[in-house]
């Protein structure tokens, strides 16, 4: 049966509380997940208190501000700090984004943070996204054609390249797909919102010719239909993306292939 | 007993099955009809008698009444049937019991059909 409730040794622990910085006028209280699963504990919230005078505008901001200035061995992934890269992915407020590009003057109160849910823990804020980065892999994100490769460049008008827009600028944060509860349930067998939207903009590509293959791996009641049209997915994306209407799409090619 | 498969194999397992969109269509197609046919039943069954026994059995056993309820209690009972499928496999993973509830899923659903048919004629006769 689906699991509702945390496994044994899961359930998070009042952790430590860090005393707020000397002379700190301006501060924000952080309460961070903490794991070790080499500790044998179980996870713990930390709660900090960020002084805002000292730290940059964003919650990566203070991730690192924390990390620099308060507890060095809290764990998390960062790059490009701009929304471009997606390593800074995880639960914050109880929304799946990513840190960089979400202000800390977003949220009310304590921010509350933690991994993105659903999948195994590394360490603190870090999620074991194997599966998800095979899950696109599964769905060979490049270009296939048959036809020998042109001496310049495989053509496409402005139109067909417009179908791509939407689709194209996904930074797979994973933020979608850990946020739907058809892949929390089902994430083995159901390739999850991330991938399908990966798997549409090449099947959407004027210049792939693949696409009845593609479609043919799709066809399954799991890896695609599992989709239930919640929307956590539209709703989460940092970019602005809608996943769900990807697939509904993809749902459109394969009807417009029965009929 | 430790998963020593890759990641690549995990997620492939044993490939597309090839007949999700039939389930998907059959789904939608059954909706349509029941948002038709529902109103046009409830309809007329209301305005047949009921609840007196007697004008429900006339209307039931009229050719239109007949028609409709069948038409209507087949495209419930069906989308019934594809839709508890659904629930069954996102939430019931233990294999013995998937199986068990979706045979009792589809017996079910048949049963209420065929009491639905058999009910008819009968009245209809």
């Amino acid at each position: 049966m689906v699991e509702l409730t945390l496994p044994r040794g899961s359930q998070p622990t009042k952790g430590k509380t860090w005393p707020k910085p000397d002379g700190a006028r301006n501060v924000r209280t952080f309460r961070v997940y903490r794991y070790d699963p080499e500790s044998g504990n179980p996870p713990s919230w930390d709660t900090y208190k960020v002084d805002l005078d000292d730290c940059g505008p964003m919650v990566l901001d203070a991730i690192l501000w924390i990390k620099n200035n308060v507890d060095a061995t809290l764990a998390f992934r960062r790059s490009c700090r701009e929304g471009v890269c997606g390593s800074c992915s995880m639960n914050i407020g109880g929304r799946n984004t990513i840190a960089c590009t979400s202000g800390i003057d977003e949220y009310d109160g304590t921010i509350t943070i933690s991994p993105l849910p659903h999948q195994p823990v590394v360490r603190d804020l870090v999620p074991d996204l194997t599966q998800f980065y095979a899950q696109h892999a599964a769905i060979k994100p490049y270009l296939q054609t048959d036809t020998p490769a042109p001496e310049k460049e495989w053509k496409q008008s402005p139109e067909e390249r417009a179908e791509l827009d939407g689709a194209y600028e996904c930074i797979m944060c994973a933020s979608c797909s850990t946020a739907c509860p058809s892949y929390w349930w089902n994430g083995d067998k159901y390739l999850g919102p991330a991938a399908l939207l990966q798997s549409y903009r090449w099947l959407a590509d004027s210049r792939d010719e693949a696409k009845g293959e593609r479609l043919d791996e799709l066809d399954d009641p799991f890896k695609l239909y599992r989709c239930h049209t919640i929307m956590n997915c539209a709703q989460v994306c940092p970019k602005g993306l809608n996943p769900a209407e990807a697939i509904g799409k993809i749902k459109g090619m394969l009807v417009e292939r029965e009929s | 007993m430790t998963d020593y498969r890759t990641p690549a194999a995990k997620v492939r397992g044993l490939g597309a099955s090839g007949h999700g969109t039939a389930h998907f269509i059959a789904q939608r197609v059954t909706s349509i009809a029941l948002f038709f046919l529902v109103p046009v039943f409830v309809w007329m069954l209301a305005t047949s008698g009921a609840p007196d026994p007697a004008a429900t059995r006339a209307f039931l056993a009229s050719p239109m009444g007949a028609i409709v309820t069948l038409l209507t209690l087949t495209a419930g009972f069906h989308h019934m049937r594809s839709g508890l499928q659904v629930v069954i496999e996102d939430y019931v993973h233990k294999a013995g019991t998937k199986a068990f509830l979706l045979l009792g899923n589809t017996f079910l659903t048949l049963g209420l059909w065929l009491v639905t048919v058999f009910a008819l004629v009968k009245l209809a006769l």
